[in-house]
């Protein structure tokens, strides 16, 4: 089985031999983990999608293996649990990086900015869409609204809120991943691997400290009409470049250890764009 | 005199009501501490105290109705569930909210999500049921790891579990994530997919009320509707019912978004309309005007600057030819090529059908095929009646409210923008600058152009 998973795909010929299974510790622990999954629901098939994120969990992607465990879990076939996984598309069908890099493009966040953003993430990875950097780290995709179009346009990093963000912004986000510079969301924790993400998806909570109450509250633009209706001046969003910052709090000046990468962008584009930092300008009020 | 009381008339203090979204300022908003520093939990006492049928009798006549885009009343919705038919009864919670534009339950989730636990235990007493379920849609993981954590807290305190608050009643509550699929907010696909299998909708009849998850008696409610129950309980249906009109009672979540100078979330009764949010929130971002706009995510008819003045609630968005679907006010200004994004929301559609029916499926598909050729100028005017055509072969004709969805762009902006398609195909092209609508279009330094 060393055929690379898309030539599988379109196999023509003999049918595959049945999957191999786990290595014995890892099956144990997935035993154990899918029986906690399993009794959370009256009807135990109700525990697929959760164990379709555990298996990605395990190894980042859903193999056959993936599929035939969780065919045995739940007394289906795996051709059974292979339709309901092609069916959703945060399942990954081959592997990808430790950080899936997600543009979105659907109609506003596109004109409010996310194409420009998408086409140049693409050039500055030399990756396409769906596509995995060489080092492993960044898979690149274009994704539809997330339910964050207040804070258009909209980056997410294994499911985490990058709002707000601009060309140059993304671009230092990614390269920050790349280098494996600790980068932090406008929304959510700090970043945990794919894997350790589809762990939490599966259903088990972050243990991480703190994890939950990273960056807060509600976001600046959730905010905005309760600021209003409090008679408070809310500070807009900024389209004059000097204007103030759009957040609360004081404004914010990236140090240099918060985006070594900023070398590669051209300074006088961060400098004037002080709207519009590296999407983590989350740290304050951390 | 008169001119005060005009400016009060018209100040946003007058005009917005947060209720769900009233403390999300203080720090800790999510956690159970804040939520009971603010009344939280009381309502569900006051439903407890209360026989169940007269606790859906109580939210009838309240007049909540569905807030995640059809606007079916909540209490009849509960009502339907038969009781004493010895089977298990369900509520499942949709929050799978992925209706382009719309973005009102996530943030509400992540800020607040007890309004939400308590709202689903006062619905499940009502119902009858043991155990709810809240299908969060899989992309948003900061909002499960405060559900996860909401969850824990509520059991601690005995909010869910066994006896909660002495009343003899048990629940459990499942959080359930889901993985990528818009389809799954539709709410008969959503039950499929709880079910573990393919998100597609079901034929109806049956209606979830007879048979829905594992074949019961399930409820499927919007996390707006549920979360507004316990402040109807607490403060009251007259209290509610002094918001909004008669048939559009209460406070709802507007989200506008796109190009206005303060996107956001704005709470407010029923009825507000856009020109008062844009009066009081800077407007249209500066130095441009309002071209196009969503009601309520892009599924709804899209409107124009003729429709400024419409009330936004049910009645009122319907009488002037859309919906007033999930309240998304997604504004677009005259740097917008209408004919991009309708484009752009097909082809979302297109990947978003889940293939069961075939006027949804292949009459998506072949939309987008036409719409990337007028764009890129290689239309024809006869297309223009095919879009037409297409869409009404798709709108009514298929099992679910996503086929009219993807109708509805075609048929609108066709309506209002004619025109712009007719100057894509007689201009061979698409006469905007793409780069003109981003947000840092009027900044000086156009961060592209230096790197380029």
């Amino acid at each position: 089985m060393t055929a690379t998973p898309a030539n599988q795909e379109v196999s023509l010929g003999m049918p595959q031999l049945p999957a191999p299974d786990y290595p014995a510790d890892v099956r144990a622990r997935l035993d154990a983990d899918a029986k906690e999954v399993v009794a959370r629901y009256p009807d135990s098939r109700s525990a697929l999608l959760p164990l379709l994120h555990l298996v990605q969990s395990q190894e980042g992607y859903v193999t056959r293996t993936g599929v035939r465990f969780c065919a045995e879990t739940l007394g289906l076939t795996t051709a059974e649990v292979t339709a309901v996984s092609t069916f959703y598309s945060m399942y990954r069908r081959k592997p990808g990086g430790d950080y899936q890099v997600g543009v979105c493009t659907n109609t506003l966040c596109a004109v409010m900015g996310g194409d420009a953003i998408f086409d140049e993430l693409k050039q500055h990875l030399g990756v396409g869409n769906n596509e995995t950097t060489e080092d492993g780290s960044v898979t690149l995709e274009h994704i539809e609204c997330n339910a964050a179009c207040d804070f258009a346009p909209v980056v997410m990093v294994n499911w985490e809120f990058f709002d707000d963000q601009t060309p140059e912004s993304a671009k230092r986000l990614v390269d920050d991943l790349r280098a494996g510079r600790p980068v932090r969301p406008t929304r959510g924790a700090p970043l945990c691997t794919y894997k350790e993400t589809a762990r939490i998806l599966a259903g088990f909570p972050d243990e991480r400290p703190g994890a939950v109450e990273a960056t807060g509250g509600a976001g600046p633009a959730s905010l905005i009409g309760l600021k209003l209706a409090k008679g408070e001046t809310p500070q807009h969003r900024v389209v004059h470049p000097r204007a103030e910052t759009p957040h609360d709090g004081p404004p914010h000046d990236p140090s240099p250890s918060e985006h070594l990468s900023s070398h590669d962008a051209p300074q006088q584009t961060s400098a004037s764009d002080p709207a519009h930092p590296a999407g983590p300008e989350t740290e304050e009020g951390e | 005199m008169t001119l005060a009381a005009e400016i009060n008339e018209t100040s946003p203090e007058k005009l917005l009501s947060p209720v769900l979204s009233a403390f999300w300022d203080e720090p800790g908003s999510w956690t159970l501490d804040t939520y009971r520093r603010h009344e939280g939990y009381e309502g569900l006492r006051k439903a407890l105290a209360m026989s169940p049928d007269d606790l859906i009798a109580y939210v009838k006549d309240s007049g909540l109705r569905g807030r995640g885009g059809a606007g079916f009343p909540t209490g009849m919705k509960w009502q339907f569930i038969p009781q004493g038919d010895g089977k298990p009864h369900y509520l499942v919670v949709n929050a799978d909210e992925s209706e382009p534009g719309t973005c009102k339950d996530i943030p509400l989730l992540f800020a607040n999500p007890h309004s939400l636990i308590e709202g689903i235990v006062i619905a499940c007493y009502a119902i009858r049921s043991n155990h709810a379920f809240i299908y969060l849609r899989g992309e948003v993981v900061p909002v499960l790891r405060r559900l996860h954590e909401a969850v824990r807290e509520a059991y601690a305190a005995g909010y869910l579990g066994e006896n909660i608050l002495g009343s003899g009643l048990d629940l459990e509550l499942t959080v359930h994530a889901g993985a990528g699929a818009y389809i799954c907010g539709e709410e008969t696909a959503l039950l499929d997919s709880l079910e573990g299998r393919r998100g597609q909708p079901r034929l109806r009849p049956p209606f979830p009320a007879v048979a829905g998850l594992y074949a019961c008696p399930t409820v499927v409610n919007n996390v707006e509707s549920i979360a507004s129950v316990p402040a109807i309980l607490n403060k009251g249906k007259d209290w509610f019912r002094s918001m909004g009109s008669e048939k559009s009672p209460g406070f709802t979540l507007y989200s506008l978004s796109g190009h206005v100078t303060s996107p956001g979330q704005y709470e407010a009764p029923l009825g507000i309309t856009l020109r008062q949010l844009l009066d009081m929130s800077g407007g249209i971002r500066a130095g441009h005007r309002l071209k196009f706009w969503t009601p309520g995510g892009s599924s709804t008819p899209m409107f124009t600057d003729e429709h400024l003045d419409v009330p936004l609630d049910y009645e009122g968005v319907g009488a002037a030819g859309s919906m007033l679907g999930t309240k998304a006010l997604q504004c677009f200004d005259e740097t917008t090529c209408v004919v991009r994004a309708v484009t752009r929301w097909t082809e979302f559609y297109a990947h978003e059908s889940c293939g069961k029916c075939t006027p949804c499926r292949e009459g998506t598909y072949w939309l987008v095929q036409l719409l990337r050729d007028i764009e890129a100028g290689k239309g024809r005017m006869s297309d223009l009646d095919k879009l037409n055509d297409i869409a009404d072969n798709i709108n009514g004709k298929s099992f679910c409210a996503l086929g009219d969805g993807a109708a509805s762009p075609i048929f609108s902006s066709l309506k209002y923008f004619r025109a712009e398609y007719e100057q894509h195909i007689t201009g061979k092209g698409c006469p905007f600058d793409p780069a003109k609508s981003t947000v840092w279009a009027d900044k000086p330094a156009h961060p592209t152009e230096v790197n380029a």
